[in-house]
């Protein structure tokens, strides 16, 4: 199971980075997106995959799965969900106000 | 156990929600702002005076013993950080309420403030490796929103560069988090520190410690900084002067935490590295500095060179380097928010940013030239003022620890940072006087520091403040020596705050 996780991790990450690479602000957003995405998986798998038991740990637990990840990573789904809405409305003003969403376009207007 | 270490995110965190509620009221804005950090300066001087006598002071949340839980932890670093950086909100939110229009004012410009103080607090205190990521976005946030309010085109371009390249070494950070994870099994720092020594520190965890030294390099501005002189010139001088004097500083602070405490195993490895961004970082800012005509570049590259010099300070790491660097920290932040606030108005005065076209201000504003020639001096290094004892430290201690070069570079470029700024000095202030050029902030082309709205003789106050502060630190340094030698000691002993924190 780890190894298709680290599989997908990786297509994310580089469909990510591709992404990133591009001139539109969209589609750079986008990427941010699936990065934050591969990088909750990351978290997920790095924290080694535990099945078949309760995420609960009593006095006499047999068994448990560590419930540390889940709460790290709805921590930084929350954060990533804000900054995302945060960079949509961000190229959507700038859109507006600079005419264009094509980044060596808004590079070159700054010189 | 003790409450107060709360406080300091506390008091900004309710002063920000009240805030929040009352948009329109600007004078209520500005008296509760005022208010407020007042208050979080007076709980910082507390938590000081607690940790001068009582020794590292510790708080569990939730009574969680360690290592499960958040503990936030205030060892003298901390503490003086927190004063410092409770002192220069302060004058921030002086100097905002006469320069910062009305406009922006009644745009929630003074809650954004606060929560970016709660961030910057947060993660000088927090004691857990997964708990400063999100101090960290606290602060990123809300810095994203201050460098774009006004909405002028160069403030949205810049904004757009500046919150990409936070979320990308943010992603690194989770990622960074999560392969430490997988090989400690553990988030709380002190816990990590016991950890990767009985791990023994190689192979994997050197590249964690890689990854970790590339994620705070991109937010302190430390090699990777490419993003910040354009990002630093969009916003108006009070913001600039918030985010020049706090933001990269809080990375530095992460690099020195973690680097002195988690992965001080190998430094033959990381802090090797951590040497050579330095150097390059000090002759790169100094190009900077020297290359460039207009006075937000300028001062955005003297930003620079600090951080390089600070982390010569850490890659030495020995006794004197580290209470040095703890003293430079505390005198940066000061004289480059005073730099900041300086340099605004010197722009609001000229009208202009272009050293080419301003001259002669002298005849009409003495005060603001002689305060920017004195901290020019300071941030050069010069005896008696703040910069001289942290210098001579971080310099002493890397003559001891064998770092010739570095200290030599960092010789070379105090002058650099001098002849940068009295250039400043001398086209801005000296020669013939010329007309007031019309400031114009919206063209997205002259990278003026907008958003200021009048001319008011008050707005020297803040500075004069500083300035008082900055001559006090280095008149009074044999003072401030025995707390900046507590913080360093503990910094060089990382024992200690393991010991304060898994005491059982």
């Amino acid at each position: 199971m780890e190894l298709y996780m680290s599989i997908t991790i990786g297509v994310l990450f580089t469909i990510g980075v591709y992404l990133l690479l591009s001139k539109s602000l969209l589609r750079i957003i986008l990427g941010t997106s699936f990065l934050t995405h591969g990088v909750h998986l990351l978290l997920l798998t790095m924290s080694k995959l535990k099945t078949g038991a309760p995420p609960l740990l009593g006095e006499e637990a047999q068994s448990y799965t560590d419930p540390l990840p889940q709460a790290l990573i709805l921590t930084s789904i929350v954060i990533s969900f804000g900054v995302t809405s945060f960079l949509l409305v961000l190229a959507y003003k700038s859109y507006q106000k600079l005419g264009t969403d094509d980044m060596e376009k808004l590079r070159e207007d700054t010189e | 156990m003790n409450n107060l270490l709360i406080w300091p995110l506390l008091v900004p965190l309710l002063t920000a929600a009240v805030l929040v509620l009352f948009r329109k009221k600007i004078a209520f804005q500005r008296w509760v702002s005022a208010i407020g950090s007042i208050a979080g300066l007076a709980v910082a001087l507390v938590l000081v005076a607690q940790v001068k006598q009582n020794g590292i002071q510790t708080l569990f949340m939730s009574g969680w013993a360690p290592p499960y839980g958040i503990v936030f932890v205030a060892d003298m670093t901390s503490a003086l950080l927190i004063l410092a950086t409770a002192l220069i909100g302060m004058f921030i939110v002086f100097f905002s309420i006469g320069s910062i229009d009305n406009e922006r004012q009644s745009h929630f410009y003074f809650p954004l403030l606060h929560f970016l103080l709660v961030g910057v607090s947060g993660s000088f205190l927090t004691g857990d490796i997964f708990n400063l990521f999100v101090c960290f976005e606290v602060m990123l946030i809300s810095s994203y929103a201050l460098i774009v309010l006004g909405g002028t085109k160069l403030q949205l371009k810049e904004t757009i560069k500046y919150v990409l390249i936070n979320v990308v070494s943010s992603t690194l950070f989770v990622a960074a988090v999560a392969y430490l994870y997988g090989v400690t099994g553990a988030l709380n720092m002190a816990d990590l520190s016991v950890k990767v020594a009985e791990a023994g520190q190689d192979g994997i965890l050197n590249v964690i410690a890689i990854l970790f030294l590339i994620v705070f390099s991109l937010k302190a501005g430390l090699l990777l900084f490419f993003w910040l002189p354009g990002s630093y010139s969009a916003p108006p001088a009070a913001v600039i002067a918030l985010f020049g004097a706090l933001l990269t500083k809080v990375g530095v602070y992460t690099l020195v935490r973690v680097f002195t405490l988690i992965f001080n195993g190998d430094p033959a490895v990381t802090h090797t590295w951590i040497a050579w961004m330095a150097g390059v970082t000090m002759i790169m800012g100094a190009l900077g500095a020297l290359a460039y005509r207009d006075i937000p570049r300028i001062l955005n590259y003297n930003v620079i060179i600090s951080i390089g010099f600070i982390a010569f300070g850490l890659a030495t790491a020995n006794a004197d380097a580290l209470s040095g660097v703890v003293f430079y920290l505390l005198h940066d932040m000061a004289a480059k928010a005073l730099l900041f606030i300086l340099g605004g108005l010197i722009i609001q005065a000229a009208g202009t940013g272009n050293l080419d076209e301003m001259g002669g201000l002298l005849k009409r504003h003495p005060a603001l030239g002689w305060m920017f020639f004195v901290t020019a001096l300071a941030l050069a290094g010069i005896p008696p003022l703040s910069g001289f004892p942290g210098k001579l430290q971080i310099i002493t201690g890397g003559f001891a620890g064998g770092h010739y070069w570095l200290a030599a570079i960092s010789l070379l470029t105090s002058f650099i940072v001098l002849y940068s700024l009295v250039r400043v000095f001398m086209a801005a202030f000296w020669g013939e006087e010329r007309k007031k050029l019309p400031l114009d902030s919206d063209d997205g082309k002259k990278r003026s520091l907008s958003g200021f709205q009048m001319n008011r003789p008050g707005l020297l106050l803040p500075a004069a403040g500083l300035l008082i502060i900055i001559i006090a630190m280095g008149v009074g340094a044999e003072w401030i020596y025995p707390f900046v030698e507590q913080a360093g000691h503990t910094l060089l002993n990382p024992a200690e705050y393991v010991q304060a924190i898994l005491k059982e």
